[in-house]
């Protein structure tokens, strides 16, 4: 325990002392502070203290002593432990504090206090200095806590929870405030949270007409109904494909992967539009129903079922991801004993395999609902007049009249909904156990489905996939037509603009317009996807695996970004981050900060379906050996979590590259990301360049989708994949 | 212990590893098209030597992402789009005077930057329009529209699609149109008698004559460059001026308040201005007028001579108070007047 405080105070001192506590010009891996080590700008604490007079920066300094002297003087462990954390936090405090208070136009509060120091000229925003402190200060603070006994005296367990909530607490809480906050403002400003009552409950929200044949209903209900649907549709396409991967002998089973994951993998409005042109009034597909049984040509498709189709499309993926590691997992014992009993084959499936699936199903449906929910771009384009609360959102913000007291008002809405939803699958889950991976060797075979599931299975997933297949046919043809829809000549024009490259003397030189924020957005991406991964499961492990207080609001709190529409997190974004002490706007960190924790719930859910199979002796059997929770963590529960651990990776990778509501106000030139150029060129109606760069985009994907799944996602768990042989059906 | 030191690391590393701040040059937010942004790009680094990021962004995004700076913004100039939400920034103080000679501009330019206190200056005139698909009407046997008052001809119904004003500046621009070609009440009366035939009112405010090239609808009401640019890609739209009159936005360039870069910002604005810098629209498909007297007009784009333009009122229509009666008006009357 001391060995691992004193750690950390020497990690807080060295930021304290050498590194610059300050943003510097140019960026810290420039080095360019090191040639001005004194200066008022580059100066670390110390320094800036004794040479600059900024005398508030103390407090983290004094602390870190202070906690050592504690640590060395404070015979009793606890009382020193005691003593450290209050000391840390009181550090913590103050230095967060001295941030928020003294900006870049001086101190904002009791400015008489102040008056003739240096804190009249103001500070910027923090730099790696102040970062490595305050991390230091944190660690210091959490270890001390495990020394009070609390979460069993883990330190590497109180550690990742402070670590965690800090986190979101810094970049989930502390943003979204700033833009919530305005639902309880007048128009000019002033707080008065008497007018969020009327906002919250007026009839244009949560009117019901067309429920009662009235004209339309709110955004609220149309969206509560619309995430529902979606909710339900998926988790019930992904359960299908998973069940037919893992349960059956399908004959073309990696197509069928390819053809399940693709959608997952399109940027925005891509399928939209495909949809416009095969069912539009003016579609093929439209066109031959017309000429073949006369069917009239009309609009159906901007309404509900356009957008419920597209939303199928794009999010069954998610589904079947986070469901093929739970279905997989499900114990053939389990299974086998069911049919010793003399079940058959259905109620087999029926009564226990089905019930072991429950944490995937409802994880599946959570996430299809709350990205129904989030969803802009296929309401956007197939919406017709069915409002729904994300665009209703991004148009309160940036519509012709901006209103953001409704624009928070109705966040506020979304939010509510799903925190019911949230609320719902927890009671649906409730608190019996999932484990069916445990130490024991398992040997069975998977029971075969029964026949009626199996057709079942067949008839949803097949003639989607062949739908989907055709989706994307489109989309591909399109890449190479002359004008999509209209002139289908074909064409390689596209993707000689788009991705043209020209050898001259010697040297390749890339000439398309794409390359650019095709290589921003390729790494951004790839530094995004990790980080997400790794923060997701982590805390899937803490919510799985350790019982701490306030464990449930943490839970809801990590699935409050993902809830967020992705408008509404950029516009606080730019809100919280434009100015000290935390300063990111402009910056390539802040997008990918934006698309870690924004992606971190898939993690989490993914995390929690897969680790709630995972039979607790095996912990406690690693721990009896004398190992520490970390090297669990390593040794015994991350090899058997590949699959959500793929699912993590490779959703959070796409993701990156393929949202864009979030990233309209974060992005600049120097990092313009793929969707927003294409978005830029469907704005502009060049479809044509817009559906190459996605083409290209959905290509690189897949490639390192597989490529994952390849390294990865195989765990290996002490009994064979096989599926009973159906001839030799027992039952 | 380890794997924590490396989340800590890691987390540390990219929280530094892009950390720097700018480097010395012009920051621009390009509400226009995205060819046209990046020719005006190199152009204007090719003349002056000054370099410049210029990032695309709708007027929307921009004017949000500009509130949301105000105190220390990363954008110095702001070039292009509507000039509705450009008023709204000078009026909120969000934009400052840039000083430029205004002389060589066309009057409705140079209204503009009267209107603004010199925060915002017209760099081009787009006018509003009726577009048809010719294929769709043929189809249907029906005549196209001449004027706004045939737009409420029932033949028509289901037929139309618009915008909605509460998001679209374009819808606005028609509305506050409609308004002072007609007068108020009147105005109101037509908007509700088309709107039995309108079949959808779309966020954006291109997307009606998007849906028209395709097919989807038969007409739209939108801007005519818009129209132009896609009937040049080839799809069957033909472009009307309706005859009672027909308005039309002005965009705009700003200069941001508290921008780092006034010098560099000062000459962006003076080139975006230039004879030269306007004619260069045409070569990206920018068919709209260019508010310099000198520069070239492209042949596609609308001459505003042979079109009845009304004298469109600014200060009247763009301002906070009017805008938000019209369009309460509007829900009320307007938006379910159809279904």
């Amino acid at each position: 325990m001391k060995r691992i405080i004193f750690q950390w105070i020497a990690v807080g001192l060295a930021g304290f002392c050498l590194l610059p506590w300050y943003m510097v010009d140019g960026g810290f891996w420039a080095f360019d502070w090191i040639a001005d080590p004194a200066s008022p700008e580059n100066a670390p604490a110390l320094l800036q203290i004794l040479l600059h007079g900024r005398w508030w920066l103390a407090g983290a300094l004094l602390a870190l002593l202070a906690a050592a002297l504690v640590q060395l003087l404070v015979k009793s462990p606890v009382r020193a432990a005691r003593l450290t954390a209050a000391i840390a936090a009181l550090a913590l405090g103050w230095t967060m504090l001295q941030g928020l208070v003294i900006v870049r136009q001086g101190p904002r509060i009791l400015q008489d206090l102040f008056a003739g120091t240096a804190a009249e000229q103001g500070q910027i925003g923090f730099g790696a200095g102040a970062a490595v402190t305050l991390l230091g200060l944190l660690f210091v603070l959490t270890t001390a806590i495990s020394g009070m006994g609390k979460g069993r005296g883990d330190a590497f367990v109180t550690g990742m929870i402070g670590l965690i909530v800090s986190l979101v607490g810094v970049f989930v809480f502390y943003p979204v405030a700033h833009i919530l906050i305005s639902a309880f403002q007048t128009s000019v400003g002033a707080f008065e949270p008497g007018l969020f009552i009327p906002r919250f409950f007026s009839s244009e929200i949560w009117g019901i007409g067309c429920l009662v044949g009235q004209g339309s209903c709110g955004p609220a209900i149309n969206s509560l109904m619309l995430a529902i649907a979606t909710g339900v549709g998926t988790t019930a396409l992904g359960l299908a494909f998973a069940l037919i991967f893992t349960r059956t002998n399908f004959v073309a089973k990696p197509l069928l992967r390819v053809l399940s994951v693709i959608p997952i993998i399109t940027p925005p409005f891509v399928i939209g539009l495909a949809l416009i042109l095969l069912f539009g009034r003016a579609g093929a597909a439209t066109a031959l129903f017309s000429d073949l049984f006369g069917i009239e040509k009309s609009r159906w498709l901007y309404s509900f079922w356009g957008i419920y189709i597209a939303q199928l499309l794009s999010f069954t993926p998610i589904a079947f991801l986070v469901l093929i590691g739970v279905v997989e997992g499900v114990s053939p014992s389990m299974e086998e004993a069911s049919q010793t009993l003399n079940a058959n084959r259905w109620q087999t499936f029926r009564h226990v395999s089905l019930p072991l699936m429950r944490p995937g199903l409802a994880a599946a449906f959570l996430l299809g609902f709350v990205e129904s929910l989030a969803d802009f771009g296929n309401p956007l384009v197939l919406g017709g007049n069915f409002n729904v609360l994300s665009t209703e959102i991004y148009f309160s913000i940036v519509g012709a009249v901006a209103n953001p007291a409704r624009a928070a008002t109705l966040a506020i809405v979304l939010l509510v909904l799903t925190l019911g939803a949230f609320l719902a699958q927890r009671r649906w889950v409730g608190t019996k156990s999932y484990a069916t991976v445990t130490g024991k060797a398992d040997s069975g075979a998977h029971v075969a489905l029964s026949r009626g599931v199996k057709w079942a299975c067949y008839l949803t997933a097949l003639p989607w996939a062949a739908f989907t297949a055709i989706v994307y046919s489109m989309i591909i043809f399109g890449s190479f037509v002359k004008l999509w829809g209209y002139d289908n000549s074909f064409t390689l024009e596209h993707y000689i603009r788009a991705f043209g490259m020209k050898l001259k003397n010697g040297a390749l030189k890339l000439t398309g317009v794409a390359w650019d924020s095709y290589f921003t957005t390729l790494e951004i991406a790839s530094i995004a996807a990790p980080l997400t991964a790794l923060v997701g499961l982590a805390t899937a492990y803490l919510l799985v695996r350790q019982n701490f207080r306030g464990k449930d609001v943490f839970e809801f709190s990590t699935m409050l970004s993902f809830a967020i529409p992705g408008t509404v997190i950029g516009v606080s974004y730019v809100l919280a981050f434009n100015f000290p002490p935390i300063e990111l706007t402009g910056t390539a960190l802040i997008l990918i900060i934006v698309f870690v924790f924004r992606n971190m719930p898939v993690g989490v859910r993914g995390g929690i379906a897969a680790m709630s199979q995972l039979d607790k002796s095996l912990d406690e059997a690693s721990i009896t050996l004398g190992a520490n929770s970390f090297t669990t963590v390593r040794r015994v529960i991350a090899p058997l979590m590949g699959p959500a651990m793929v699912a993590a990776l490779t959703y959070s990778f796409v993701r990156a590259i393929t949202s864009v509501s979030a990233v309209i106000f974060l992005y600049t030139a120097r990092h313009n990301m793929a969707t927003t150029f294409i978005v830029g060129r469907v704005e502009n109606g060049d479809y044509g360049l817009a559906i190459a760069y996605s083409a290209v985009l959905i290509v690189t994907m897949l490639a390192v989708i597989l490529a994952t799944q390849f390294l990865l996602g195989r765990r290996r768990l002490r009994r064979e994949n096989r599926i009973e042989p159906v001839a030799a059906g027992r039952a | 212990m380890k794997k924590r030191k490396m989340l800590g690391a890691a987390l540390v590393a990219t929280l530094f590893a892009a950390n720097g701040a700018m480097a010395e040059e012009l920051s621009i937010v390009c509400s226009n098209e995205q060819d046209w942004c990046d020719l005006m790009t190199s152009a204007f680094t090719e003349k002056t030597g000054i370099d410049v990021s210029m990032v695309r962004k709708s007027t929307g995004e921009t004017l949000a992402q500009v509130r949301a700076e105000a105190g220390n913004p990363k954008i110095d100039v702001w070039w292009g789009g509507t000039g509705d939400p450009h008023l709204i920034a000078a009026s909120e103080g969000l934009t400052q005077p840039s000083g430029v000679d205004t002389s060589e501009l066309l009057g409705w330019a140079q209204k503009m930057a009267d209107i603004s206190g010199g925060r915002t200056i017209g760099i081009h005139l787009g006018v509003l329009g009726v577009a048809y698909n010719d294929e769709v009407l043929k189809e249907k046997g029906i005549t196209p529209p001449a004027c706004w008052k045939d737009l409420a001809d029932p033949m028509y119904k289901g037929e139309i699609q618009v915008a909605n004003p509460n998001s679209s500046g374009t819808a606005y621009t028609e509305l506050a149109t409609l308004v002072q070609v007609f007068g108020e009440d009147e105005a109101f009366k037509l908007l509700r008698e088309i709107g039995k035939n309108v079949n959808q009112y779309t966020k954006s405010g291109s997307a009606p004559s998007k849906a028209a090239a395709r097919g989807e609808t038969g007409i739209s009401i939108g801007f005519q460059h818009d129209m132009v640019k896609l009937a040049k890609k080839g799809f069957p739209l033909k472009i009307v001026s309706p005859c009672e009159g027909t308005g039309y936005e002005v965009g705009g360039v700003s200069i941001i308040s508290g921008t780092k870069n006034l010098d560099a910002a000062k000459k962006f604005v003076e080139f975006a201005l230039s004879a030269e810098a306007q004619s260069l629209g045409p070569q990206v498909g920018v068919y709209n007028v260019p508010s310099n007297k000198n520069a070239t007009l492209p042949p596609e784009a609308p001459d505003p001579s042979t079109i009845k333009l009304i004298d469109y009122d600014f200060a009247t229509y763009g301002s906070t108070e009017t805008r938000e009666r019209l369009l309460k008006r509007w829900d009320e009357e307007v938006k379910d007047a159809g279904n």
